[in-house]
C-alpha cells in the first residue's frame, strides 16, 4: 500500500466551507441511479444510470437492448416480403412509414415503376400513421410532465385513424399493408370520404390540443429552456426529424430528399420561430410535433383531391411474383414521425433473400443525444428531456 | 364576551360525551366511518368519475350500479393482499409510517365543526391544533421514505418534507388572516361569527353569504387563494404532487407499499384533502352556515340554518373543495421541484403578509374600529 500523507491542519477561513466538510468526513457523495428498466418516464424498457447530485444529474448513460429483437438477422434469413411485418415492429407506433421505406429499398433494387394511384394510398396512410404517432408523442410528453387529460383526449382522435387504417387493412397498429409494388388492399369504397370527414373533425381537435399544452404556463415553465440541443450538435449526433428541427435545423426527407410524390405536395417544414421557445429546447421540439400535425392534415387533404380515381384498379398490378433483385446495394431513407429511417440493403442476386440489411433508427441516433443533454439538470427535467426526444424503444433497439 | 349560545350549543357532542367511555369511543368513530364512506365514495369513485368526465371517457361502469361498487371491490382486492415489507426495509418505520401519515390526518377531524351541534373537540385553539396536528404527516411521510429504503422513496419524502413544510408558512399567515376577522381560534366560533347572527342580541341580518369573512375584507379573498394553493401542496396534490410525480419517482415515498398499508396513505391523502376543504371552508366561507340570504318574507336563510343544515353545508362546502381539488388536478401539469419552493417562498409568503397587515389595518380601523 502507498504511503498517505498526513494532510495539514488549516483553519476554516484557509480551506473554505466545502473543503472543511471533505475534510471532517461530511461531504456529500454521488449518487447512482437506476432509471428504468420499470420507470414509467422511460417510455418502455430503457435503462437510464443516472449519477446525481441530490436531485441534479451529473452524468446520465442510456443503456438498451432490453428489446432488442435481431430484426438484421431475420431479414437476412427471410424473403424480402417476409421481412416486410418486421419493419412494422421496430417503430410500431408509425408501422405504415416504417414499411414504407423499406418497400421504397426493394423496388429501387428492383427498379419497379410503382403506380401512381398506389403513391398517392401510401402517402395517405402514412401521413395518417404520423398524426396518430405525433398524438402519442406529443401526449406521453404532457404525460411525462403531468398533465393527464391531453392524452386521452388524443386517444380519442387517434382511435378514428385506427379505425380507418383498420377498415383498410384489418389491423390496428402493425399493417403490413404496404407491399413491394403496391399495398395489400384498395380503399374501400367511401374511404376517401371518411378520411375528409376525419380530417375535417380533427382540425378543431388539433387546435385545442395545442391550446390546451402549449398555451398552458406550467408546461412552459417545465419546458422552456431545458435540454437546449445546438444545432451543430443535432447534426453531429445525427439527430433527425423533430429533434433536428427543433434545434431550427430546416432539414425534412420529404422536402430535402424527396421520394414518392412528395414533390408536388404543399407543405411546410416546421421549425420553431424562437418566440416563445428558446431553439432547441424541449419546448421547441414539442412545438415541431404540434404544428406538424397540422401539415399532416394538409398533405393528406392535397391527396385527397389528387389521387386519381380508376374504377377496378389492382393493387397488386406491379406486384412482383418472386422478388430477386440482381446483385447490388442501395440505401433508402424516408422522413419518419421520429426521423430518418433508412435502410441499406444488399442484394448478391443469387436468391430470394437480402444478402444484409442495416436499419438505421432515428430513435437511436436521438437518444445518443442524452448524455449531452442531461448534465446540471433537475430529475424532473431530465424526464421532459427524455419525453422530448421521443423515442420509441422498437426503434432504438430493433 | 359573546354569547354564542343561541348560534351553536354542541347539543350532540355534549350528549356523546356524557355517556361516558361509549361515547367517548363514538365521537372520534363518527368522522373516521365519514373518512371511510367519503374516501370510498366522493375520493376514490368521484374522482374516477369526474376524471372520466373531463378526459371524455366514463369511467367504472361495470361493477353495481353505474359502477358504485368498484371502489368496494377495490378495497376487498387489497385486503387480500400479501403484505408485503422488503427485506432491505427498516420495519419499523416501515410499518409505523403509513399510520402516523393517517394519524396526523386524522387527529386534525377532532376540531372540524360538522356542525353547529357537533365538534369533536370544543378546543379554545382549534384552528391552531389543526394546523400543527397536521405536521405530524411530515415525519410520517419521511418514516416512509427512509423506511422503504429505495432511493426513488427517499427523493419522494425528501421532496414531500420540503414541500409540506414550507407550503405551512404561507398557508399560516392565510389562516391568521381569517383568524384575525375572527378574534378568535375556536373553529365553532369562527363559523358562528359568519352566520349572521348577532351574538348578543339573537337578531339575523340574513345577509347569507355577505356575511362570509371572503366578503368582509378587501384581501380576504388574497389570503383565500393563498390558503387553497397551499393547502394542495400540503395534500401533495395535483400541481404540487412532485413528492409522488409518477412519471418521475413511480410513485414517490409509498413506491414500496401495498396491500393495506397503500391503502392506509391513500385514505389519508382523501382525509387530508377534506380536513383542508372544512379548514378553508369554516375560515372564509362561513363552516356550516347557509350561503342562502333572506329575501323580503323567504327567510330562506333562517330556514336553512340549524343542526341539520350545518351538516349539510359544511359536507357541501368541503365536498365542492374536493372537487376543484379534482378539477385542477386533472387539467395542470405538474411543477417542478425549484419552481414549487419560487412560488411558495417569492410569492404567496409576501402576499401573505401583506394580507396579513392589510387585514390587521382593515380590522384595527374599518371593520371594528377602536372605540
Amino acid at each position: 500500500m502507498a504511503e498517505v500523507a498526513e494532510p495539514q491542519r488549516m483553519s476554516v477561513a484557509q480551506l473554505g466551507m466545502t473543503n472543511v466538510l471533505i475534510e471532517q468526513g461530511l461531504d456529500t457523495d454521488h449518487m447512482v441511479l437506476s432509471m428504468g428498466p420499470q420507470h414509467p418516464a422511460t417510455h418502455g424498457v430503457l435503462r437510464v444510470e443516472l449519477v446525481t447530485d441530490g436531485e441534479i444529474v451529473v452524468k446520465a448513460t442510456p443503456y438498451m437492448g432490453y428489446l432488442h429483437r435481431c430484426f438484421e438477422k431475420h431479414a437476412e434469413a427471410l424473403e424480402y416480403q417476409m421481412t416486410i411485418p418486421y419493419t412494422d415492429r421496430m417503430d410500431y407506433l408509425s408501422a405504415m412509414n416504417n414499411e414504407w421505406a423499406f418497400c421504397m429499398g426493394v423496388e429501387k433494387l428492383l427498379k419497379i415503376e410503382v403506380p401512381r394511384r398506389v403513391e398517392f394510398m401510401r402517402v395517405i396512410v402514412s401521413e395518417l400513421n404520423r398524426i396518430s404517432s405525433h398524438l402519442i408523442a406529443i401526449t406521453t410528453y404532457g404525460l411525462d410532465i403531468g398533465a393527464f387529460t391531453p392524452f386521452l383526449h388524443a386517444m380519442r382522435d387517434r382511435e378514428h385513424i385506427l379505425n380507418l387504417l383498420e377498415w383498410l387493412c384489418g389491423a390496428r397498429m402493425l399493417y403490413n399493408y404496404i407491399w413491394v409494388g403496391g399495398v395489400s388492399h384498395d380503399f374501400p369504397p367511401k374511404f376517401k370520404e371518411r378520411v375528409a370527414e376525419f380530417l375535417k373533425y380533427y382540425k378543431p381537435q388539433a387546435i385545442e390540443l395545442h391550446n390546451l399544452l402549449n398555451e398552458n404556463e406550467i408546461f412552459i415553465q417545465r419546458t422552456r429552456n431545458i435540454g437546449v440541443l445546438p444545432p451543430e450538435v443535432a447534426i453531429n449526433y445525427g439527430c433527425s426529424g423533430p429533434m433536428l428541427r427543433g434545434s431550427g435545423v430546416k432539414w425534412d426527407l420529404r422536402r430535402d430528399d424527396p421520394y414518392s410524390v412528395y414533390p408536388e405536395l404543399e407543405f411546410d417544414v416546421v421549425v420553431p420561430d424562437g418566440r416563445t421557445s428558446v431553439i432547441g429546447d424541449c419546448l421547441s421540439r414539442h412545438l415541431v410535433r404540434s404544428g406538424e400535425l397540422l401539415e399532416s392534415v394538409k398533405i393528406i387533404e392535397q391527396c385527397l383531391d389528387m389521387m386519381p380515381e380508376e374504377p377496378g384498379f389492382d393493387p397488386h398490378a406491379a406486384v412482383p411474383k418472386r422478388v430477386k433483385p440482381p446483385a447490388g446495394e442501395t440505401y433508402v431513407r424516408a422522413e419518419n414521425p421520429r426521423g430518418e429511417m433508412g435502410y441499406y440493403i444488399i442484394a448478391d442476386g443469387k436468391g430470394t433473400k437480402p444478402y444484409r440489411v442495416k436499419a438505421r433508427g432515428a430513435s437511436f441516433c436521438n437518444l445518443s443525444t442524452l448524455p449531452e443533454l442531461a448534465p446540471g439538470n433537475l430529475i424532473s427535467d431530465l424526464v421532459a428531456i427524455l419525453g422530448s426526444i421521443d423515442i420509441v424503444l422498437g426503434d432504438v433497439d430493433r | 364576551m359573546n354569547n354564542f349560545a343561541a348560534i351553536f350549543d354542541n347539543s350532540w357532542s355534549n350528549w356523546l360525551s356524557d355517556l361516558g367511555i361509549a361515547g367517548l369511543l363514538l365521537l372520534p368513530a363518527i368522522p373516521l366511518v365519514f373518512i371511510a364512506v367519503y374516501a370510498l365514495y366522493a375520493g376514490v369513485y368521484g374522482e374516477r368519475k369526474v376524471s372520466a368526465f373531463m378526459q371524455d371517457r366514463i369511467g367504472p361502469n361495470e361493477t353495481g350500479k353505474w359502477g358504485l361498487l368498484q371502489t368496494i371491490a377495490d378495497i376487498l382486492k387489497l385486503i387480500q393482499k400479501e403484505d408485503v415489507i422488503p427485506s432491505a426495509a427498516d420495519k419499523l418505520l416501515f410499518v409505523m409510517g403509513p399510520a402516523i401519515v393517517f394519524v396526523g390526518a386524522f387527529a386534525a377531524y377532532a376540531v372540524l365543526p360538522f356542525s353547529p351541534s357537533f365538534i369533536g373537540a370544543h378546543l379554545n385553539v382549534g384552528v391552531y391544533y389543526a394546523v400543527s396536528i397536521v405536521s405530524i404527516e411530515v415525519v410520517g411521510i419521511l418514516m416512509c421514505g427512509w423506511g422503504s429504503n429505495n432511493k426513488w422513496s427517499l427523493f419522494g419524502a425528501v421532496r414531500s418534507v420540503a414541500q409540506v413544510v414550507s407550503y405551512e408558512i404561507p398557508a399560516g399567515l392565510a389562516i391568521l388572516c381569517g383568524v384575525m376577522m375572527a378574534g378568535t381560534l375556536n373553529m365553532q366560533e369562527i363559523a358562528a361569527l359568519q352566520s349572521g347572527i348577532n351574538p348578543n342580541t339573537g337578531e339575523n341580518n340574513g345577509l347569507g353569504l355577505l356575511n362570509f369573512f371572503i366578503f368582509q375584507s378587501p384581501v380576504a379573498w388574497i389570503a383565500f387563494i393563498i390558503y387553497f394553493i397551499s393547502s394542495l401542496a400540503e395534500c401533495n396534490r395535483a400541481p404540487f404532487d412532485i413528492p409522488e410525480a409518477e412519471s418521475e419517482l413511480v410513485a414517490g415515498y409509498f413506491t414500496e407499499y401495498g396491500g393495506m398499508k397503500f391503502a392506509m396513505i391513500f385514505l389519508a391523502e382523501y382525509a387530508s384533502m377534506f380536513m383542508v376543504s372544512v379548514i378553508i371552508s369554516v375560515l372564509f366561507l362561513g363552516g356550516w352556515c347557509s350561503p342562502l340570504p333572506n329575501i323580503g318574507p323567504a327567510m330562506l336563510n333562517t330556514w336553512t340554518n340549524g343542526p341539520i343544515w350545518g351538516v349539510f353545508w359544511i359536507l357541501f362546502k368541503g365536498l365542492f373543495f374536493i372537487f376543484v381539488h379534482m378539477w385542477v388536478r386533472w387539467t395542470l401539469p405538474r411543477l417542478r421541484v425549484d419552481q414549487l419552493m419560487y412560488l411558495c417562498w417569492k410569492v404567496l409568503t409576501p402576499f401573505g403578509m401583506a394580507a396579513v397587515l392589510i387585514t390587521a389595518v382593515w380590522e384595527m380601523y374599518v371593520r371594528n374600529p377602536i372605540k
